[in-house]
């Protein structure tokens, strides 16, 4: 049997013996707007495919910081001494042989050691180690858990975006956030479960692919939406010239009223279900609009994120993440395109910090204090890290070791885990790899990653494909 | 079928093999690598042979002492399979199934869609008004055994609807529809059929289709997503549909048309189809990497479109479920390995002229050819003039450095063809004294020609950085006495770095003004250096009878702009004027100007010939016409459409297994092209197989899978979902068909046909079957929800080009040309923001390339147009089959405020308005006809003219928002027709547009 209608039904005949009378109303409800709004549909709300969760779940929502373009671990999370007294010296045969690389092809033998670009400090009580550029995630030390061993299997930017998503490499699998829509529903009637970010600068703009929050072979329901800051926040959401609310609402109403007339002869749960995703549009008009507009935010808000409204910048998607996260979204992801430093890693890494940093130490600060630190989780990092070799004065894209970190509901705070080796190339100790990052990011959430299947092609998909560890040292 | 009722016979096929696959293969299953206890349940002789302790998991016939029974009946979570660690479990029905059929003797039979189709007789059943043709009969007696009974036909106005938007993808008019209504003719049906099947939309509606499965897009796909367009492939699909094209000509053509014998532009184009995959030009990426996942999406996308199976998932591991190896996976792989292609960087495009190009081109080289003859041929005519021509050449002679001397001390060589070379020290400045002997007698002008030498900086002639060079001034001598200067020209004056020269140029009157106007001025050639260049002036009295002369060359630029190689010649010629550009002759020319005419050899004579032919004026009209030929043929070339083909190398890369699909491991085996080992058949051929083999062996009679895909595909096209799904895998994951007979039957009629797909359509949409009502007693649909046994037609939303095209149709905005590039409509500020290397925006297209069917919207593969992405158009990154069919309401966004449909309603509400009528019922009537096809009941009527009366109260109260309304998108509004009721009646054209009804097809 199809999956897909097979829920479909499923959803819609629910929806269909919930909802109102609304064929009954009619004619005078048009012209009478209060009657009207008495009647008007309920929302479809997708339930999730778990009936029950697999476990007692930590997180309720999970935002993603992504550093496109590839951070590097070297000027951000792990300090290694050891690279910096190699500085200019040729990094050794026996590390580099046969391992794959990208841009210092054909450069082998001429591949020198680049030492730490900026100085690391210890922070909190926990005394973690991060780079000095970062004072505002250093001030939440102890609130994240540090992943020192990460490992990737691309090292092109697109395809290792699309694993960081996916959980693989080839094109049309649904994302990580589509999977937790998919699995859990959303909790949200008036936006979408899944909310996508994205600002720029510090460095060369990465592409970012429309594919990275995509429902792949998933209904596209499930897809991520992404909400801009300039142009309409939603694609298509602001109303036509000379229709205003009142006037788009009546066409709205009697759109609706007639597919329900419609329906009393058919009772075909598609028009229910029609009926209902047209209500949630028409309320996407009024409260997506509400939620981009952070003007009205008090001024120590804006203030400790650094944010300027209507600006666009990563400071200001952090403080919208926090609004959605107060709304109900379920997965809420944020790309900053600056990260790709070739060259110049040491100026760039300056720049870049500066435009990510605060925004990063205020969220966690910000959801500690609307009280939904508890039932949070972030993910900060990038789809790679950067080669401990220099390419000119910058870092290549490196696969074999890099770091991120979580902070939020059921991690524990002011930890690390993993490490690489004394120069930062090969993950060492306790090594992770993405598939363990979405079997810990579900487990949180109370899925069993080996549980949480679709059909396609005759296969059961998995977003961890068929691997995947939970990471059970960073959890309380 | 009741789940509680078991068959009589159990069958291998439909009943056992999906349960055993699912919850059994993994581990017990075709993956040598996998298996568990030694046990694979994959075939009849490895289930039942005995296991290490004596066990055996089936005997045949024996229910006590098989092992499989007895595991999965188990209350023991040690003992029990699946075990729980699998998430795996069996409902009671698979549990009393495996059961019966081991007691029933565990008969195995080979996977169905592996098995040749299976030719049946046609059942002998009738129902009047649903039997049209055979496939009605599989259907009918599958209906009876189910219980059901046909649904009775659909009313002629949803008969022409469904079958318009089924064949064509566009809507009918309302003249179409009634005169469908009207036919009294009993082929009233077969006659709307037939006309929609040979109309030119039919090719379009297909193409979409086949577009999605072999992920057609006009951008790379990877990282930087560059524009990379194709659509003369597009036009190629749409014409092979409706062309009819049979299938395995299709086919051919797509894998092989580059190997054809004799092979046409056309099929060099299908060719194209094997470079239709993604690739990328992201800085970094190793070409041996990239080069590895272009094969294996090729392999996953043939042995999708074609055979329907999961081939791809041999990547990395023999097949879990299906007989597939990891070595067929690269072995398919290999008949692709020829492929000349870039595996990281830009596609090398081939231009592909159309017929009536290349005739074009042809007649032109024809008309070149006839114009070189003339200008090739000598006559008499010619031969006189050119007697009387060089009477008129200058001749000039070279003069001989005798004494060569420089002020500041710069070396200067007499060379062998009597030029000075500089070398030596390089001073800022410099002055030459040449004393020079062979003066002509009566010589009237003089010429400096300076020359390139490979000893200089930039090969010269000057010895500045650049090459470059300036003499300021240049004085005579005859004797004691000045050879007065006049007429300065030259070959080439320099403008470059002008704007403090007086003259505001390089030039060579500069070069004998006395330096009136500054010493540091002079004549220059920057920047065409490298080569000669001459500077020719005349003397104001003719020389008498001396031989030498003295030349002061002043070089008082500065920067070391000196001369590095130079010579100097006299003529005494006599014509009025002798300038630089007009008067010096190719040097062999000259030389033979030199031999009296009756001492020159044949060759010499020749030459001479040919020279004069090239500037004759007598044929200066010829060389005229022969510069436009080649530049029309030039332009004619540059204006072919280019494509990406398939070009085969003579050495085809080297493929190896890649051991879990690692392209850094080069440990795997070496394979050579090859069809999947389980599924050969016939003779291999000989030497190594090529893509033509795989074409074969695909539309080869033998191969079971091509035509059951395809007639399945057909079907689902007509009826919302196959005989056999998913419809992109027959493989043992797949469900079997429920109507196998008739999927056969279907099979081999195509094949026997010819591959003819028309004929396979019609047949289909003709059938009883397809014409039921989509309208069921609830009882019906409970019963069977999936419409498994078709016992009513299904209803579903439109497809997302089809609700573009079925708005801008209802409005009147379809512009309906067929074919052609791609085209941008109307598409948010910023969508393409993202992307980069480079940056690009999108510009929306003017005129009528705004309303051409959403087929032809340019397909960005990581931004595609939202509009389209919102209902379910496949981004085409990989193959798409089967569209998922969502209702969400980025849907409902699109259609509220798109400016697109914004702009379609504005203009149906302009029809609704001039040609519904005077009163809101005629004209919500006419909309209704337009749009919905059907007569509006009173209810909704009611509504309706409720709301157009109070939104023309409001846009007459406040007309600047009818304008602004009015505005909307790039077609101006009607001017003649109030702008309050065109507002007002545009509320009521997006109600309609907006209606589900509108985007669905019933």
């Amino acid at each position: 049997m199809n999956n897909i209608q097979l829920f479909n039904t499923d959803v819609s005949r629910r929806a269909f013996l919930g909802q109102s009378g609304l064929g009954a109303l009619g004619l005078a409800s048009l012209l009478n707007p209060a009657l009207m709004a008495a009647g008007r549909p309920q929302i479809d709300k997708w339930p999730g495919v778990i009936k029950q969760l697999h476990h007692k779940p930590k997180i309720k929502r999970v935002i993603h910081l992504c550093m496109a373009g590839g951070a590097s671990h070297l000027e951000t999370l792990d300090f290694k001494p050891k690279l910096r007294e190699m500085d200019g010296k040729p990094m050794p045969k026996s590390i580099t042989e046969g391992q794959p690389i990208a841009q210092l092809q054909g450069k082998r033998n001429a591949l020198k050691c680049l030492g730490p670009q900026h100085d690391f400090e210890k922070f909190g009580k926990s005394g973690q180690h991060i780079c000095k550029l970062f004072p505002h995630i250093g001030s939440v030390a102890d609130d994240i858990a540090i992943i020192r061993s990460m490992t990737t299997d691309a090292i092109n930017h697109d395809p290792a975006h699309t694993l960081m998503n996916t959980g693989t490499t080839i094109s049309g699998r649904p994302s990580m956030g589509s999977w937790m829509l998919y699995g859990l529903g959303a909790e949200t009637e008036n936006l979408p479960g899944y909310c996508v970010l994205i600002s720029r600068g510090g460095g060369q703009d990465q592409p970012v692919a429309a594919r990275q929050w995509h429902a792949g072979f998933l209904p596209s329901r499930f897809q991520g939406v992404q909400l801009r800051s300039k142009g309409d926040p939603v694609l298509y959401v602001k109303r036509p010239g000379g229709v205003d609310v009142d006037r788009q609402r009546d066409v709205v109403d009697a759109v609706q009223q007639l597919n329900q007339l419609q329906n009393t002869t058919l009772q075909d749960p598609e028009i229910t279900t029609r009926i209902s995703q047209y209500e949630m549009a028409f309320r996407m008009q009024m409260s997506v609009p509400e939620l981009v507009d952070i003007s009205k935010e008090p001024k120590e808000v804006l203030d400790l994120y650094g944010a300027k409204p209507g600006d666009g910048s990563f400071a200001s998607n952090c403080l919208l993440a926090r609004r959605l996260a107060e709304r109900g979204v379920r997965f809420i992801q944020l790309y900053h395109r600056g990260w790709d430093h070739h060259g110049n890693v040491k100026g760039a890494m300056q720049t870049t910090s500066k435009l990510v940093d605060q925004g990063c130490g205020a969220l966690i600060k910000d959801l500690k204090r609307s009280g939904l630190w508890e039932d949070t989780l972030i993910l900060w990092g990038a789809e790679f890290g950067r080669t401990p070799m220099a390419q000119g004065s910058g870092r290549d894209h490196h696969i074999k070791g890099f770091s991120v970190w979580f902070a939020g509901g059921g991690i524990k705070g002011g930890t690390s885990y993993g490490n690489t080796d004394e120069l930062g190339y090969n993950a060492v100790e306790n090594v992770v790899h993405v598939n363990d990052l979405h079997a810990t990011i579900l487990h949180l959430m109370g899925i069993d990653h080996e549980k949480l299947t679709y059909r396609f092609q005759g296969r059961d998909f998995r977003l961890t494909d068929v691997h995947g560890k939970v990471i059970k040292p960073i959890l309380t | 079928m009741a789940a509680e009722v078991l068959p009589d016979k159990v069958d291998y096929n439909r009943d056992i093999k999906p349960v055993l696959s699912d919850n059994c293969y993994a581990c017990h299953g075709p993956d040598a690598k996998q298996v568990k206890g030694g046990l694979r349940l994959d075939s009849y002789e490895a289930a039942t042979r005995e296991l290490k302790g004596g066990l055996r998991a089936i005997v045949p016939k024996d229910v006590e002492e098989s092992e499989l029974v007895y595991r999965i009946h188990s209350d023991d979570a040690d003992e029990r399979m699946p075990p729980t660690e699998s998430n795996k479990s069996l409902t009671a029905r698979e549990k009393a199934l495996l059961k019966k059929w081991v007691a029933q003797g565990a008969e195995y039979a080979k996977h169905w869609s592996y098995v040749a189709p299976n030719k049946t007789s046609v059942p002998e059943v009738e129902q009047k008004g649903f039997t049209h043709n055979h496939i009605d009969r599989f259907i009918l007696k599958a209906l009876k055994a189910e219980g059901f009974e046909p649904n009775a036909e659909a009313d002629r106005r949803t008969l022409i609807r469904r079958l318009s938007f089924d064949l064509t993808g566009l809507p009918p008019t309302w003249t179409e529809v009634q005169a469908f209504v009207n036919d009294k003719s009993p082929k009233a049906y077969e006659k709307l059929v037939d006309r929609l099947v040979a109309s030119k939309h039919y090719g379009e509606r297909m193409a979409v289709y086949w577009l999605d499965m072999v992920r057609y897009a006009d951008t790379i796909g990877y990282h930087s997503d560059n524009h990379e367009t194709k659509p003369l492939y597009r036009d190629y699909v749409i014409n092979a549909f409706n062309d009819n094209k049979p299938y395995d000509v299709f086919t051919r053509e797509q894998l092989a048309g580059d190997l054809l014998k004799n092979r046409t532009q056309s099929q060099l184009i299908a060719s194209g189809y094997n470079r239709l995959n993604m690739n990328t030009r992201e800085g970094g990426s190793q070409p041996k990497e990239y080069t590895a996942k272009y094969l294996a999406d090729r392999v996953r996308n043939t042995s999708t479109v074609w055979m329907a199976s999961t081939l791809g998932c041999s990547e990395c591991h023999d097949h879990k479920f299906d007989p597939f190896t990891s070595k067929d996976f690269y072995s398919f792989g290999a008949f692709f390995a020829d492929l000349q292609e870039t595996p990281v960087g830009g596609q090398k495009f081939t231009p592909v002229p159309s017929m009536a190009q290349e005739a074009q081109l042809e007649e032109l080289k024809e008309r070149q050819k006839g114009i070189e003859k003339i200008l090739n041929t000598q006559t008499p005519e010619l031969d006189k003039a050119l007697v009387k021509w060089e009477k008129n050449q200058v001749v000039w002679q070279v003069l001989q450095p005798v004494k060569a001397e420089s002020l500041n001390g710069t070396q200067l060589k007499m060379q062998k063809d009597h030029s000075v070379l500089a070398s030596g020290k390089t001073p800022d400045k410099d002055t030459y004294t040449l004393t020079l002997k062979n003066v002509p007698e009566g010589a009237r002008a003089f010429r400096i020609e300076v020359l390139p030498d490979n000893s200089l900086p930039k090969k010269g002639p000057g010895r500045a950085g650049n090459g470059n060079f300036v003499i300021t001034e240049v004085l005579a001598k005859s004797g004691d006495k000045g050879i007065a200067l006049q007429n300065a020209t030259a070959s080439f004056e320099q403008t470059h770095a002008g704007d403090k020269n007086p003259y505001k140029k390089w030039n060579a009157t500069s070069a004998i003004d006395g330096d009136i106007k500054g010493a540091e001025f002079g004549w220059a050639v920057l920047p065409q250096i490298g080569k000669p260049q001459r500077l020719v002036f005349e003397v104001k009295e003719p020389l008498g009878g001396k031989n030498e002369v003295t030349f002061v060359l002043k070089q008082n630029h500065g920067t070391k702009h000196t001369l590095g190689r130079f010579q100097v010649y006299a003529t005494a010629h006599s014509s009025s004027k002798i300038t630089a550009q007009g008067s010096v002759l190719p040097p062999n020319i000259s030389s033979i100007i030199a031999i009296e005419s009756d001492k020159r050899n044949a060759q010499q004579k020749n030459v001479l010939a040919a020279h004069y032919r090239s500037i004759a004026p007598e044929l200066s009209q010829a060389r005229k016409v022969l510069g436009e030929v080649k530049s029309q043929i030039d332009g004619k070339q540059k204006s072919f459409p280019t494509t990406l083909i398939s070009t085969s190398m003579a050495k085809p890369r080297m493929v190896r297994v890649l051991p879990r699909g690692n392209w850094l491991d080069d440990s795997g085996q070496e394979v050579k092209p090859a069809v999947p080992d389980f599924l050969q058949f016939g003779k291999a051929p000989e030497g190594r197989a090529s893509r033509m083999d795989l074409a074969d062996w695909i539309v080869s009679r033998d191969n079971p899978l091509t035509a059951r895909v395809l007639v399945n595909r057909l079907w689902a096209m007509f009826h919302g979902r196959g005989l056999a799904t998913p419809l992109d895998d027959f493989g043992s994951q797949g469900a079997p068909p429920t109507h196998p007979e008739l999927l056969d039957w279907l099979a081999i009629e195509f094949m026997e046909s010819g591959w003819d797909i028309k004929h396979m359509v019609k047949l289909m949409v003709n059938s009883g079957t397809y014409r039921q009502t989509s309208v069921s007693d609830q009882k019906i649909v409970d019963k069977d929800p999936y419409n498994l046994w078709l016992a009513r037609q299904g209803r579903w939303r439109l497809e997302a080009e089809m609700v573009r095209d079925n708005a801008l149709a209802v409005s009147g905005l379809l512009v309906k040309n067929i074919g052609g590039g791609s085209v941008k409509p109307y598409q948010p500020a910023g969508y393409w923001a993202h992307l980069n290397f480079p940056k690009r925006s999108w510009k929306a297209d003017a005129g009528d390339a705004l309303y051409r069917r959403g087929l032809y919207t340019y397909w960005c593969r990581t931004f595609l147009h939202p509009s389209l992405a919102a209902f379910d158009a496949p981004s085409r990154e990989e193959c798409t089959v089967e569209r998922v069919r969502s209702n969400t309401p980025q849907q409902a966004l699109v259609l509220l405020n798109d400016p697109t449909y914004v702009e379609t309603a504005r203009i149906f509400a302009e029809r609704i308005v001039s040609e519904g009528g005077k009163d809101d019922k005629s004209r919500i009537t006419f909309a209704y006809h337009e749009a919905l096809h059907r007569v509006p009941q009173s209810r909704e009527l009611e509504l309706l003219s409720a709301l157009v009366g109070k939104h023309l109260k409001q846009y007459q109260a406040d007309t600047s928002a009818a304008e602004a309304l009015l505005k909307t998108g790039a077609k101006p509004a009607n001017g003649k027709l109030d702008k309050a009721e065109l507002a007002a009646w545009t509320s009521i054209a997006r109600v309609i547009l907006n209606l589900h009804e509108n985007i669905t097809r019933n």
